[in-house]
């Protein structure tokens, strides 16, 4: 199962999650959100970027709960809630915005 | 209020009973399994110290395992007392918590 | 169901040669998907987990040191280290990561996660416990 992005193939599981961390750029986040019939935009990259960016310091992808307490402190309440983050990623954010970024699904997602 | 500890490895290989014995409390139980048996023997390193808790502490060993490694009652300690898996089970139900020293 | 019960993790291995370590880090992050009081114990030689500096990168295998840092995101804020265990293994709290957390009933203070007990006294913690997970 791969991903194909400007004639390169990127291995992903059987949930489309890539299989190697660093195959990850910024073409290959935009087909993975296509095949998440999701239109990435300024909102949804500021999510994506945020959790590459936990990955890097922490090493995990956060579960859904931590990750929106996470934006909360960082981005205030109008973004850090639910509702929002929902909006931007339907079938959830911490499994839809990992998988667009790249990451493993959420350590902690039960 | 007390705790069942087990210990599964030899203490010639292993810091956990010497760490369960250093950890638990007077009115606890240790019990030992598997590799663990090899802690209830007498005339070793160890004896010393494990037998230094008897009294405060209910020691015991799980016949099987020690009957699988070939270890006799007599070669054990004084006052290590055998129990078999429903033995265990009871040891478990007893006590409030079980603490495994892996 | 919503009794809060206390959970205690006991780490006694390094964090590399076996999988124990990760295996009890991972089981910590997904059970805090439950509300209990959650501590971690890290005695032996489970206290060379939370030491600084390492590096996995000649391994191949993940080092999941930095993921200590991210426990108080999932509200685990107490991470009991023993004194003897550091001790006798020529280390002292400097040699240890510094873990903060952020103390919500005090004004989101930042406040270190890990507290250096005696032997005695993480006994007594043992003693203290609903629940203990052994790794």
């Amino acid at each position: 199962m791969s991903y194909q992005v400007n004639g390169h193939t990127v291995e992903h599981d059987e949930e489309g999650y890539i299989t190697n961390l660093a195959d990850w750029n910024k073409e290959l986040a935009l087909e993975i959100a296509r095949t998440e019939n999701i239109e990435m935009d300024d909102e949804r990259w500021e999510v994506v970027n945020f959790l590459r960016d936990y990955y890097e310091e922490y090493q995990i992808a956060p579960a859904v709960r931590v990750l929106i307490k996470a934006i909360k402190k960082s981005m205030g309440p109008e973004k850090g809630n639910n509702k929002y983050m929902y909006e931007l990623f339907p079938y959830g954010p911490a499994k839809q915005a990992c998988k667009i970024a790249g990451l493993p699904k959420p350590t902690g997602c039960v | 209020m007390s705790t069942l500890h087990t210990v599964n490895k030899s203490p010639f290989t292993n810091t956990g009973l010497q760490s369960c014995l250093d950890h638990c409390k007077d009115g606890d139980a240790v019990l030992m399994i598997e590799d663990g048996v090899y802690g209830a023997l007498a005339e070793t390193v160890m004896a010393e110290r494990v037998a230094g808790r008897i009294g405060a502490v209910s020691l015991y060993v799980l016949l099987p395992d020690a009957a699988a490694r070939g270890l006799a009652e007599k070669r054990m300690l004084n006052g290590i007392a055998g129990v078999d898996y429903e033995g265990f089970v009871d040891l478990v139900a007893d006590h409030d918590r079980t603490l495994a020293w892996l | 169901m919503s009794e809060i019960k206390k959970f205690l993790y006991v780490n006694r291995k390094a964090p590399y040669g076996t999988i124990y370590a990760l295996e009890s880090l991972e089981v910590v992050l997904i059970g805090a998907a439950f509300d209990q009081d959650v501590s971690l114990a890290f005695l032996d030689d489970g206290v060379f987990q939370l030491t600084r500096g390492q590096d996995t990168g000649a391994l191949g295998v993940k080092n999941f040191s930095p993921t200590f840092r991210a426990l108080g995101d999932y509200d685990v804020t107490k991470l009991f280290v023993e004194r003897e265990s550091l001790d006798e293994r020529g280390l002292s709290e400097a040699d240890l990561q510094e873990i903060m957390y952020e103390d919500e009933d005090d004004g989101w203070a930042e406040k270190p996660s890990i507290r250096i007990v005696s032997r005695a006294e993480m006994a007594d913690l043992m003693a203290d416990q609903d629940v203990v997970l052994s790794f």
